[in-house]
């Protein structure tokens, strides 16, 4: 669901970052309370992720390098400070420490109902926030400018749609890993945009499909042996995303194609059309009849192209000779007439 | 020092210099996210390689995970041109997915080997060193010096061959495409050097750590310097540095040793980006408040210029008429005296000839909107900036 937003912001990859940037703050918040507590370790991992995300953010404003590499540093040299801090505790004399690389890679299995509980309330909470600030968001997203002159603080909405954002990834942490994380971000919210260009359809569909792989996913890995959760979410996510690309009506691929060869074939009509007439203007009898055989030098031409000017009343046919009608001429004195308008 | 010890540092080093040259291109060419999906991505290939062969050290590994890692380029270029969504997000569905391939793949097939995700995600470089290279019998030194010695030997023999080629196509892809040499085949083939040097050092340092040493290096040395062979230098060095001290450190704590190199690079980059001299934050923030301070006193100037009226220029009033705060007027004051462009007699601010001279040159290049001509000119007048 924030998923849309990070992928219209162009922002995408910045969940891989932050779900690698939790990683330091997991095991520090570890640290001071070796405790296995998932309250305090998702607490750690959310203020590691956001100084995460200001440090990206201040990395690609302040100097010039560019937002991907930004994200590339954070990601690794957290990732790499969190694995350090990992078998650095892994040396300790702490009982606890087991089972704290479980957050790496995600278990969906070890969900306990608190765990549960807490995901439906920080989701009710992303809801409220988003039902009450969309208005804000919105303008945001597209106009940042524009919402600066109306008044709004930018920073204020920036940061708290970022800090939700935050808080999303650190939660599905647990469920799916850490690398799988920013698919479940990414592959909603980018089948969902292939559908629709409203931003409130757009959310609406990307949780309907987010759910939907998560149902599926789940029920796949359940019914097989030795298939871990996450992956299986994330494929099926991935299919989804797939089959959006591929079949959407407005922006897929099979669609773009079939739209392009239709075009192509009524460019092609229009030509040997526009052909036609170049002949039987020559004529003072525009129905004068010539034979099929003149048209054959001429590539728009097909015999297909010819049956469909028969049968839009444009052309007639008998035996071998082919000549205007009345309406066909008229239609392509207009079509010339039309070019000629258009490119001036 | 054992000659274990000596031994990871070298390989540590070599890895090091291995990724500095790709990473410097690819954070030059805004690519370096690939990076990291070419990381992630190349695990089914590891896993399919295996089963082909079953044996955790054969080459064929190495060839199928860097095919799977040019696979990973060609979908995400595939998924961009479409047009359908951007190229981050390209990145960022088709790299969790081959790597969900590759978790499940695992699952399945290859509980009851030594091939799990961690090893694969996170290296141990303290092994490196007891996975001998033998031939004919004799033992030569550790298996991954040589594999990550060799990627490095093609990857610089092919940077001083194809240097020129590289550096125009970075930097401008029209140019070189105009001069002959097309930079789809530099591009790709940047991408196959990327892949095998992240599939032949993440056997040593791992994943993660092959996206930091690629990117944090490079990412450093390029707020340092704007030329290229220089950036190529200092990364090297910058990668080397940090390995060998990251060695030391994760001695010292007895932990992870890619963990501790990539904190040694996060270290070097943050100095690196706090006081980099031109780039740096501190000097980015010192030099906007020098402009917003130079620009206030231009401001000033030019309302002394238009004002001749006495009441006009009266120190206090300037101050609300401007509408200054009292702090600002005071530094914007200063700054004006300091360099000579104004007196203050009994209270009234007037403008010297030189404060005149640079206003009416100021509002010149104003009017004919050659606005950056003004920095320029601020060298000329200017004895103290602001």
């Amino acid at each position: 669901m924030l998923g849309s937003f990070a992928v219209l912001r162009k922002q995408s990859l910045l969940g891989d970052a932050i779900s690698h940037a939790a990683l330091p703050g997991i095991a520090i918040a570890f640290l001071i309370t070796g405790a296995k507590d998932s309250n305090v370790l998702l607490l750690g991992a959310l203020v590691s992720g956001l100084i995460g995300t200001f440090w990206i953010r201040g990395i690609i404003t302040k100097t010039h390098l560019k937002s991907d590499t930004a994200l590339g540093l954070i990601l690794s040299l957290f990732f790499g400070f969190g694995m350090l801090l990992l078998t650095f505790i892994q040396k300790q004399p702490n009982a606890n420490q087991a089972g704290l690389d479980k957050y790496l890679f995600g278990q969906a299995a070890t969900l306990v109902e608190s765990d549960v509980w807490l995901m439906a309330i920080v989701t009710g909470m992303c809801l409220i926030v988003l039902l009450l600030f969309w208005k804000e968001f919105k303008i945001l997203l597209f106009d940042a400018d524009y919402t600066k002159t109306l008044g709004f603080n930018t920073k204020i909405i920036d940061i708290l749609i970022t800090s939700f954002i935050v808080l999303a990834i650190v939660l599905g942490l647990q469920t799916v890993g850490v690398v799988l994380m920013s698919a479940m971000l990414l592959a909603p919210a980018a089948a969902a945009r292939q559908w629709t260009n409203s931003l409130g359809v757009m959310v609406f569909l990307a949780a309907i499909f987010g759910a939907f792989s998560g149902v599926f996913g789940t029920a796949i890995s359940a019914s097989q042996n030795n298939l871990s959760t996450g992956p299986v979410i994330v494929l099926v996510a991935s299919v989804f995303v797939l089959f959006s690309f591929v079949f959407s009506p407005s922006r897929g691929l099979l669609f773009k194609q079939i739209r392009f060869i239709k075009n192509r074939r009524d460019l092609e009509l229009h030509k040997t059309l526009a052909f036609m007439y170049n002949i039987a203007e020559t004529h003072d009898d525009i129905s004068h009849p010539h034979t099929i055989k003149i048209l054959n030098n001429f590539q728009g031409f097909t015999r297909k192209t010819l049956q469909k000017l028969v049968d839009k009343d444009y052309v007639k046919l008998e035996g071998t000779m082919w000549s205007l009608t009345e309406e066909g001429f008229k239609t392509a004195s207009n079509l010339y007439n039309q070019q000629t308008n258009t490119n001036e | 020092m054992s000659s274990a010890q000596i031994e990871i540092q070298l390989i540590a080093s070599l890895v090091a210099i291995a990724c500095a040259i790709p990473g410097t291109f690819l954070v030059l060419r805004k690519m370096a996210m690939i990076s990291d999906a070419i990381s992630h991505s190349i695990l089914p290939g590891i896993v399919i390689g295996f089963f082909i062969t079953h044996d955790l050290n054969s080459p064929v590994l190495i060839v199928l995970a860097a095919l799977t890692g040019i696979i990973t380029v060609i979908l995400v270029e595939w998924i961009q041109k479409t047009g359908l969504v951007k190229e981050d997000t390209a990145i960022g569905l088709v790299f969790p997915a081959l790597f969900s391939i590759g978790v499940i793949l695992i699952a399945k097939n290859a509980n009851d080997v030594h091939l799990d995700v961690d090893a694969v995600l996170l290296g141990e470089l303290a092994f490196a060193p007891f996975d001998r290279l033998l031939i004919a019998g004799t033992d030569v030194g550790p298996k991954s010096m040589w594999v990550v010695g060799s990627i490095l030997l093609v990857t610089i023999s092919l940077l001083i061959a194809f240097f020129k080629e590289l550096k125009v196509s970075t930097f401008d892809a029209g140019l070189s495409a105009s001069l002959g040499f097309s930079p789809v085949v530099i591009h790709y083939g940047l991408m196959t050097v990327s892949s095998v040097t992240t599939v032949g050092a993440f056997d040593a340092v791992g994943a993660i750590l092959v996206v930091a040493l690629m990117i944090a290096p490079a990412a450093s040395a390029y707020l340092l310097t704007t030329d290229l062979k220089k950036m190529l230098i200092l990364a090297v060095s910058f990668g080397v540095f940090s390995a060998i001290s990251g060695y030391w450190f994760a001695h010292w704590l007895d932990a992870s040793i890619s963990g501790s190199i990539t904190t040694m690079l996060g270290l070097l980059f943050l100095m690196v980006y706090l006081f980099a001299p031109t780039k740096g934050l501190i000097a980015v923030v010192y030099r906007e408040k020098q402009q917003r301070t130079e620009v206030s006193l231009l401001t000033f100037l030019l309302h002394l210029k238009n004002h001749n009226e006495e009441e006009e220029r009266h120190v206090n009033h300037l101050r609300e008429h401007i509408n200054w705060q009292k702090v600002r007027a005071k530094t914007v004051l200063e700054l004006a005296l300091k360099n000579n462009m104004i007196v203050i007699d009994e209270s009234i601010v007037s403008l010297t000839k030189k404060g005149d001279a640079f206003t009416s040159k100021a509002i010149d290049y104003i009017i004919t909107n050659e606005d950056s001509q003004i920095e320029d000119m601020k060298d000329d007048f200017f004895l103290f900036r602001g």
